[in-house]
Order: structure tokens, then sequence, then C-alpha cells
């Protein structure tokens, strides 16, 4: 299946790191940004919750790293799947990237998650919740998809045999997200997203929206700086590269 | 092609009853840890009932993994899973027969030691014939999936070790849904949706997981 | 402003949760970081040992 041009100019890794290049101070500081006032927002200006209190503030880093640590797999098994079927190489560089990123979101998801339970369920643990036992599955699926990629000398059958892997793990994320929650639920409803009826308050809702995204843009800004490693790793004997290495001020 | 598959099935086969003894090996191991439970747990009655189905689920699913490295290892070293691949017979063909002689030969047993190993563990007698009808539904979708893993590492000189880490936890549908099965007969109750769920999951794997399993062998063995 | 740190009573959960995120989301920096830099450093190092001409060239430019 033929691909547009662009994506080809894309997919080239010095149009790509020059590009990441570009876009990686701007990311920083917007994420700085985002992430310091929401922290601000959320744990000064916000009003507690009248049910829980304070301990409601967690939902600033919790809700963020969740969402963030099960979407990144998608982004994962769909760039390792491009990277497979069109044997581009750039794709599996993202795909590497991603990995370590995604388990580091869904680790911080877990952590706050059990700290936030305590107070809220009296429990650290609860494997009843669908949420908690799915990510920790997930997190072994990115685990996996990392200790399977370094187990390989040859990078390129790294890459290829990784990403079939990826792609089975991003089938058996429902089902076992399903399953999960067929066992036995216990969280509650997600609190934003319902744009119909928001059950959160705006005051509330703002910070939130903030966190999430100075995370995501944080996870840009990480993205970059590894893709950019990742990239310098692979084409080390690249022309472009060894002139770019070479220019003053790098 | 069905002939094809007629003939690697019963190579695969003949090959591993001419060495009946690493036949019993899986399931050895299962009868052990099923046994070593209760020592380190307790002798009482209750608490044994409350966690065997759990524990034999468990050891069932580590059992199946042990015979991981007879499915594609020795053939790839001596060359023969190369020609195989290289052959006319689609390599969807090849996996399928070789997971249904790995099947047969590893998990099918197991479906008939787990209810006796449930008399260990004070099941009622009335709660083994659905346990073992739930082992006997999650085990094609477990057998596709311990053939994924020993795919993906065939080219590994150590696989084994990594193969436990990708493999387990996809198989925690199987294992909610199986032990679900067998607690809900174990109280009289009807255990038909988990065992719907159970068959649904064996066709989707049996369906699809071929697939995945003779790209990862192309792979793995270029 | 002791109470804003004692968040109602919840402040080991409050401050632990957001204590952990920041070391995760620190150290991620960090190494995305070295990695980059890192990488960049072996090709240099590589140019260096390959031609004493590129060893003239990287040596002035610093």
């Amino acid at each position: 299946m033929p691909l547009p041009r662009w994506f080809h100019i894309l997919g080239s890794p010095p149009h790509a790191y020059r590009l990441a290049e570009v876009c990686r101070p701007w990311a920083g500081w917007l994420a700085l940004l985002l992430l310091v006032g929401g922290t601000f927002a959320g744990l000064v200006l916000a009003p507690p919750d009248y049910q829980m209190g304070d301990s409601f503030r967690i939902i600033y880093v919790h809700v963020p790293a969740a969402y963030l640590g099960t979407r990144l797999y998608l982004l994962l098994a769909v760039a390792a799947a491009i990277g497979f079927i069109w044997r581009i190489k750039l794709a599996h560089a993202v795909a590497a990237s991603v990995a370590p990123l995604g388990a580091a979101f869904v680790i911080v998801a877990m952590a706050t998650g059990a700290i936030w339970g305590k107070p809220m369920w009296g429990t650290y643990w609860q494997w009843g919740d669908a949420r908690l036992v799915s990510w920790l599955v997930q997190l072994f699926l990115y685990v996996g998809y990392m200790a399977l990629h370094a187990s390989f000398d040859d990078r390129d059958k790294a890459d290829r045999v990784s990403a079939i892997l990826a792609v089975v793990g991003i089938v058996n994320v429902p089902i076992i997200y399903y399953s999960v929650e067929w066992w036995t639920t216990l969280h509650q409803g997600p609190t934003i997203m319902k744009f119909d009826r928001p059950s959160i308050k705006d005051d509330m809702l703002i910070p939130l929206l903030m966190m999430i995204a100075g995370f995501v843009v944080c996870f840009v800004w990480l993205l970059l700086n590894r893709l950019q490693g990742e990239i310098v790793e692979r084409e080390r004997d690249a022309r472009w590269l060894q002139q770019l290495a070479t220019e003053p001020g790098k | 092609m069905n002939s094809a598959f007629v003939v690697i099935l019963r190579r695969d086969l003949q090959i591993a009853f001419r060495r009946v003894s690493e036949l019993a090996n899986p399931l050895l191991f299962f009868v052990i840890v099923a046994s070593l439970f209760p020592l380190a747990l307790s002798p009482d009655a209750a608490q044994l009932r409350s966690v065997g189905t759990g524990v034999l689920w468990v050891a069932a699913l580590l059992s199946s993994l042990l015979a991981l490295e007879g499915l594609f290892r020795a053939d790839a070293d001596d060359g023969s899973l190369e020609q195989l691949m290289l052959s006319p017979v689609p390599a969807t063909i090849t996996a399928l027969a070789k997971v249904t002689a790995h099947w047969l030969v590893t998990v099918v047993p197991l479906v008939v030691l787990m209810p006796m190993l449930g008399l260990l563990f004070y099941l009622p007698l009335e709660a083994l014939p659905v346990m073992a009808f739930a082992l006997l539904l999650a085990t094609p979708t477990l057998s596709v999936l311990v053939a994924l893993g020993a795919a993906l590492t065939v080219s590994l000189r150590r696989g084994g070790s990594i193969v436990g880490l990708l493999v387990l936890p996809l198989t925690a549908p199987l294992l909610i849904f199986g032990t679900r099965a067998a607690d809900l007969s174990l109280h009289g109750e009807s255990a038909a949706g988990p065992l719907y769920l159970l068959a649904a999951l064996a066709v989707f794997a049996v369906a699809l997981g071929p697939l995945a399993i003779a790209a990862a062998l192309k792979v793995g063995l270029d | 402003m002791t109470d804003f740190f004692a968040m109602g009573g919840y402040a080991a959960y409050v401050w632990s949760a957001y204590g952990i995120t920041l070391l995760v989301l620190v150290v991620s920096a960090w190494t995305a970081r070295r990695r980059r830099l890192d990488a960049l450093e072996r090709v240099r190092q590589m140019l260096l040992q390959q031609s004493p001409r590129r060893q003239a060239t990287v040596r002035t430019m610093e």
C-alpha cells in the first residue's frame, strides 16, 4: 500500500531529527508552565471536595498519568505496526521511545491510585478494581516489549519481533480490561470527558485540564528527547549525523 | 493443505512420543507445584477449598510453559523449521499444526489431571467436571499464547527466561474466566457465562493466533 | 500556611502522591535528556577516533 510523499519525508531521520530539535525547547517550557500552573491551581486554588476533603487533590496527578499511561500503549502498537508493515525505521524508533515513558506513567498512575485508595476506600490495593488490575497487566506489557527488544543483538530483528508482541498486546488490552471489569468493579466512573453533564465543578475541572495538557506536553518533550537519542544511535554512520555532531554549539 | 497439516501434526506427535519421559515433565511439575501449596498454606480444609481453583489454574499455566522449548527450538536448531518455512506449506498451517501438537501432548493431559488434583484441595466432586471443561475450553487459547511466546523468542539463545514475562500477562483473562467458572459451579450456580467467554476466546485465538506465530517465526528465523 | 501543608489531615497521602509523581517525572526527564546527549557524544568520540583531520575540526570547535 503506497504512502503519501509527506509521510516518507517525515519518516526520514534527518528531517525528523531537525523538526524535533526545533520543537523540543518549546515543548519543554510549555510543559513546565502548564505543570507548575496546574499544580498551583490544583493544590491552592481549587476548593476542597465536600466528601473527600483535600485528598481529592491527588486526582490532579493521578488522572493525567492514568490517561497517558493507558493510551500510550496504542501509540506504541500503532508505531510498531507502521514500522513492521512499511519498514519505516523511524516508526520503530518512536515505538522504542514510547515504551519506557508509558511504563513510567502507568507506574505513577498505580502508585498515586494506591495512595489515594487508602483514604478513599480504606485500602491501598484493590484487586476488585478493574482499572488497577488492567494497569498492572499493561505495565507488564510495556516491560515485556522493552525486555524482548533488549534481548536481541540485531536491532532490526528486535524491532520487528517486538512489533508483533506490541500488536498482540493491543488486541489483548481491551480483552483484559473487560475480563477484569466483568470480574468485579469498584472504581468510580470517569469524572471528565462527559460533555453533556460534567460531574465535577469548573473550578475543580480547570486545574485538571491544565494538568492533563501539561502531562501530554511533558510526554512530547520526553519523547522528542528519547527519539532524538534513538535516531542518533540508529543512524550512527550516516553523513548527515556526522556533520551535525561536529557543528559548533551542539 | 489439509494433508500438510496432518503430516506435520503426525510428525510432531511421533517425535514427542519417542521421548515419553520428556512428555511427563510438565505434568509432573503440575502435580508437584499443586501439592506444594497445601504444605505451604495449611491443612485446613475450608482454606484449601477457597484457594484450590486458583492454585490449580496457576499451576496449569506454569506447566504449559514448560513444554515451550520443545515447540520450536529443536526444529529451529537443526534447520528443519527453516525448511518448513521455505516449503510451499503456508506458515500459518505449520504454526497451527505445531500448536495442535503441543495442545494434544501437553495441555490435554492437564485437563485430566486437574480434577484429580482438585481432591487434594477438598473440592467437591460435583464441581470437578465443570472445572475440567473450563480448562478444556481455555487450553486452545493457552497453547496459542505459549506458542506465540516460543515463536517470538525462537532465535534467542536463552529465550526461556523471558517467555514467562511475555506470555503470562496475556493469559490473565483465561485465569479470570476459568477460575470464576469453577467457583460458580462450586457454589452450585451456572457457569455458562464464563464458559461461553472462554469458548469465544478460543475461537478468536485459534483463528488469529497462527498468523502472529507465523509472522514471528519468519522474522526470527531470518 | 501550615493549614496548606496539612491538607485537611491528608498531608501524608497528598504529598507522597505528588512527591512520587515529581520524582518519576524528574528521573524520566533526566534519563531522556541524558540519552540524547550521550548518543551525540558517542558519535563525536567515534569521529574523533576515525580521522586526524576530523580531530582538528572537532578541536577547533571547542
